[in-house]
C-alpha cells in the first residue's frame, strides 16, 4: 500500500515544482538554522569542556591582600599575607590533594639569538599535580630543587617553540633575567584558557628561585597566591571554610576584622561558565526551532490548498474504493515527503555552512550525528503534525460531494 | 430464478436546500437480477444521478432500504462501503473522471491499490484491459492525450479492473458524438453478454434500446418498468 502511494506522492510533489520547492524552502531554512545553531553551541560547549579539562578539577586559589598594622592598610607597599608557611599549614588540613604557593610574572627569556617575553611561574612540584600537567619529554623539578633553589625551568609548547624551534630543549640552558637555567623538561600542549591566554606560553621554575633571582622580591617567604586543589567536587565547600578559618587564625585575625586575602573558586567559575554556554547552546536550538515550526505551518498551509484543489480527485479515488485511511496515508505520505525532503537538504545546508563558519572563524562546530538524528526526528514530526490536519479533512471528504465539486 | 443483484423499497433521498428539504427521490422499488441490462430514462431533473449514487454507494439514502447481492447497505460501514466500491461496483461517469496526472494504465490499475494488489499483477490486469478496450498502445500516455471516446473507454477498463458483477453508469456517453457512444454502447453489451449486470442512465431512446429493460422516472418516482420491445 505504501509504495505505490510514495510513487503517488512523488508525482503530486512533482506537479507543481515551484509549490514544493517554496514549501520546501521553509522546512531547509529551519532544519538549516537549527543545524547550524546546534553545531555552533555544541561547539561552545566542546570548547569550554576542553578547556575545564586542561584546568584541572577542584581547584581554588587564595590570593594575598596586603599587610595592614594597627586597621590601616599599608597600601600596595606592604608585603603579601600569604605566607610558603600558609601553604604548608593548609596542605595539613583534610580535603585537601594538592597545595602551591605561587608567585609569577612576565619576564623576557633568551637562549642563544632568541628572545622571548612570557609568563614566568615560580612554584612548587604540586603546581603540576593539581593541574594534571604532564610532560612530553625530560622529567620536572623536585621539592629539593624548592629547598635549595636551584636554576631549573621546566617549559610550555609555544616557549619550547619559539626559543628552541626543533631543538631539542632538554638540558639546555637558558637565561631569565641574565640567571641561567637549565631546561629539564617541556609540559604537554593545554591550548587556551577560559580567558583566551596560551596556557603553554609559560615557564615554571622553583619558587625559591623565582622570588631570588627573577622576581627579587623583598619578602622572601610571602607569596601573592596560593593555589589548592581539594580531594573532590563534593569537598570544595568545607576545604574552603576550612582554609579561610585557618589564615585568620595564622594571620591574628579578630573577628571584627575582614580577610586580608581573597579566594576564587576556579572550578565553580569554570563550571558556571559551562553552564552559560550550556544554556546558551539550548536557547539557539530553540529559537531556530521556532523557524521549524514556520516551516510546518507552511505545509499545512500547502496540504490544505493541495486538498481543496484535488477534492474531485479524492472523490474520484473514494468512488473507485479508496478508504478514509487510504487518504489519509495519501496526503500525510505528501506532507511527510516534502518535510523529509526539505529536512534533507536543510541538513546539508546546515552542515555546509558550519563547516564554512569554523574554515572562516576558526570557530569550534560540532556536528553530531545526535542533531542530524534529531533533525530527521523533527521533519518527520513535523511532517506528521502539520500535515494531519489537512490529510483528515482530505479522508473525511464525502465522496459525492467531493465528486461534485468542480 | 436468478438471484437479485439490487434489490431497494421504499428508496427516499431528500437534499437539504436553501428552500428547505427537497425531495428528489420518493419511495422507489426496483429490483434487478443478475446479468440484467437496465437502462434508466426520465427527464434532467426526475432523480436519475440521485439513484444512481445511492446504488453506487456514493450517498446515503433518508428512507427505505436497500440490499445489495442481498447485504443490507445501511448496516455497513464506510470501510465496507469502500470494499463494495472497490471490489462489487464499477461505476461510470459522464465526464469519464480520469486522474488527469498519471498514465493510462495506471488509472486503470489504481482500483487495484486499493485492493492491496501487488505491482506485477496491477500492471498485468491494467495491460489486459486496455486491450480489451482497444487502447494497449496508449498505456503509457496521459488521458489528455486521448479522445473524449478514448478516455471513456479507459473509465470503463479500469471499473472492470477488479471483476465487478455489476456496472453502474450515469450518462456514459452523454458527452459524445453518436459514432463514438455507438462503440461505447457495444462494449456495455459484450460485457453484458459475459454476465455482468449493467444499469445505465441515458435520455436517448437509441442508447436505451441497448438494454434488455427499461426503466422510467419522473419526479423522483418510477413511472414505468418493461422489458425493451414491450409497450409501457
Ligand atoms: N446535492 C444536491 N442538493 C440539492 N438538490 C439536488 C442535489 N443533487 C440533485 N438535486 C436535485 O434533485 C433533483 C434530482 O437531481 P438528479 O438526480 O441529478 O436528476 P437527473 O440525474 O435525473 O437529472 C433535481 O431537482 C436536482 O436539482
Ligand atoms: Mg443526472
Amino acid at each position: 500500500m505504501i509504495r505505490p502511494m510514495l510513487g503517488e506522492a512523488w508525482l503530486a510533489m512533482g506537479a507543481n515544482r515551484l509549490r514544493t520547492a517554496l514549501t520546501m524552502l521553509g522546512m531547509v531554512i529551519g532544519v538549516g538554522a537549527v543545524v547550524i545553531m546546534l553545531a555552533i553551541g555544541q561547539g561552545a560547549q566542546y570548547a569550554v569542556q576542553q578547556t575545564i579539562s586542561t584546568m584541572g578539577s577542584n581547584l581554588f586559589i587564595v590570593l594575598s591582600g596586603f599587610s595592614t598594622s594597627a586597621g590601616v592598610r599599608s597600601g600596595s607597599g606592604g608585603g603579601p599575607t600569604l605566607t610558603v608557611a600558609d601553604a604548608e599549614a593548609i596542605a595539613e588540613l583534610d580535603g585537601v590533594a594538592n597545595v602551591a604557593p605561587t608567585h609569577q610574572g612576565s619576564r623576557q627569556l633568551v637562549y642563544g639569538a632568541q628572545n622571548w617575553n612570557t609568563q614566568v611561574i615560580g612554584t612548587t612540584p604540586a603546581y603540576l599535580d593539581a593541574r594534571a600537567w604532564s610532560l612530553t619529554s625530560g622529567g620536572s623539578f623536585g621539592d629539593s630543587d624548592v629547598r635549595s633553589a636551584t636554576r631549573v625551568a621546566v617549559i610550555g609548547k609555544t616557549v619550547a617553540e619559539n626559543l628552541f624551534g626543533d631543538e631539542d630543549p632538554v638540558g639546555k640552558t637558558l637565561r631569565i633575567q641574565q640567571s641561567p637555567f637549565v631546561v629539564t623538561g617541556v609540559l604537554a600542549a593545554k591550548g587556551q584558557n577560559l580567558d583566551g591566554r596560551d596556557q603553554d606560553d609559560t615557564v615554571i621554575i622553583p619558587l625559591s628561585t623565582a622570588q631570588r633571582k627573577v622576581f627579587g622580591t623583598p619578602f622572601v617567604g610571602s607569596v601573592r597566591m596560593i593555589m589548592v586543589q581539594a580531594d573532590s567536587a563534593e569537598g570544595m565547600e568545607r576545604v574552603m571554610s576550612n582554609v579561610e578559618s585557618l589564615l585568620r587564625q595564622r594571620h591574628r585575625l579578630r573577628d571584627d576584622t575582614p580577610n586580608d586575602f581573597f579566594m576564587r573558586n576556579l572550578s565553580a567559575a569554570a563550571e558556571s561558565e559551562a553552564e552559560t554556554t550550556r544554556t546558551m547552546s539550548i536557547l539557539l536550538g530553540a529559537i531556530a526551532s521556532i523557524s521549524l515550526i514556520v516551516g510546518g505551518i507552511g505545509i499545512m498551509n500547502i496540504m490544505l490548498v493541495s486538498v481543496t484543489e484535488r477534492t474531485r480527485e479524492i472523490g474520484i479515488r473514494m468512488a473507485i474504493g479508496a478508504r478514509q485511511k487510504d487518504i489519509l496515508l495519501q496526503f500525510l505520505l505528501e506532507a511527510v515527503m516534502i518535510s523529509f525532503a526539505g529536512c534533507l537538504l536543510g541538513l546539508t545546508l546546515g552542515i555546509a555552512i558550519a563547516l564554512g563558519i569554523n574554515a572562516i572563524t576558526g570557530m569550534v562546530v560540532v556536528i553530531s550525528g545526535t542533531a542530524a538524528l534529531l533533525a530527521f526526528a523533527v521533519a518527520a514530526g513535523v511532517g506528521i503534525f502539520f500535515g494531519w490536519y489537512p490529510a483528515q479533512k482530505a479522508s473525511r471528504l464525502d465522496p459525492i460531494e467531493a465528486l461534485r465539486y468542480q | 430464478m436468478a438471484a437479485s443483484v439490487i434489490k431497494v423499497a421504499e428508496l427516499g433521498k431528500s437534499y437539504q436546500t436553501a428552500a428547505g428539504e427537497f425531495p428528489a427521490l420518493r419511495g422507489v422499488d426496483l429490483d434487478i437480477t443478475a446479468g440484467e441490462y437496465v437502462a434508466i430514462m426520465g427527464p434532467s431533473g426526475s432523480g436519475k444521478s440521485t439513484f444512481m449514487n445511492l446504488l453506487g454507494c456514493l450517498d446515503t439514502p433518508s428512507a427505505g432500504d436497500y440490499f445489495l447481492a442481498g447485504e443490507n447497505v445501511a448496516q455497513m460501514s464506510k470501510d465496507a462501503l469502500a470494499q463494495l466500491r472497490n471490489r462489487t461496483i464499477g461505476f461510470v461517469f459522464q465526464g469519464f473522471n480520469l486522474l488527469p496526472r498519471m498514465s493510462l494504465q495506471d488509472n486503470v490499475a489504481l482500483p487495484l491499490v486499493y485492493a492491496n494488489v501487488d505491482k506485477e499483477t496491477r500492471r498485468a490486469r491494467a495491460r489486459v484491459l486496455l486491450e480489451r478496450v482497444g487502447l494497449g498502445q496508449y498505456a503509457e500516455s496521459l488521458p489528455n492525450r486521448i479522445s473524449g471516446g478514448q478516455q471513456q473507454r479507459v473509465a470503463i477498463a479500469r471499473a472492470l479492473v477488479n471483476e465487478p458483477r455489476l456496472i453502474l453508469a450515469d450518462e456514459p456517453t452523454g458527452n459524445l458524438d453518436s459514432h463514438t457512444s455507438e462503440e461505447i454502447m457495444r462494449l456495455f453489451g459484450e460485457l453484458n453478454a459475459d454476465g455482468i449486470t449493467i444499469v445505465l442512465v441515458t435520455h436517448e431512446p437509441d442508447i436505451a434500446a441497448h438494454a434488455s429493460r427499461q426503466v422510467r422516472f419522473l419526479d423522483g418516482h418510477i413511472v414505468s418498468d418493461h422489458l425493451t420491445g414491450e409497450q409501457p
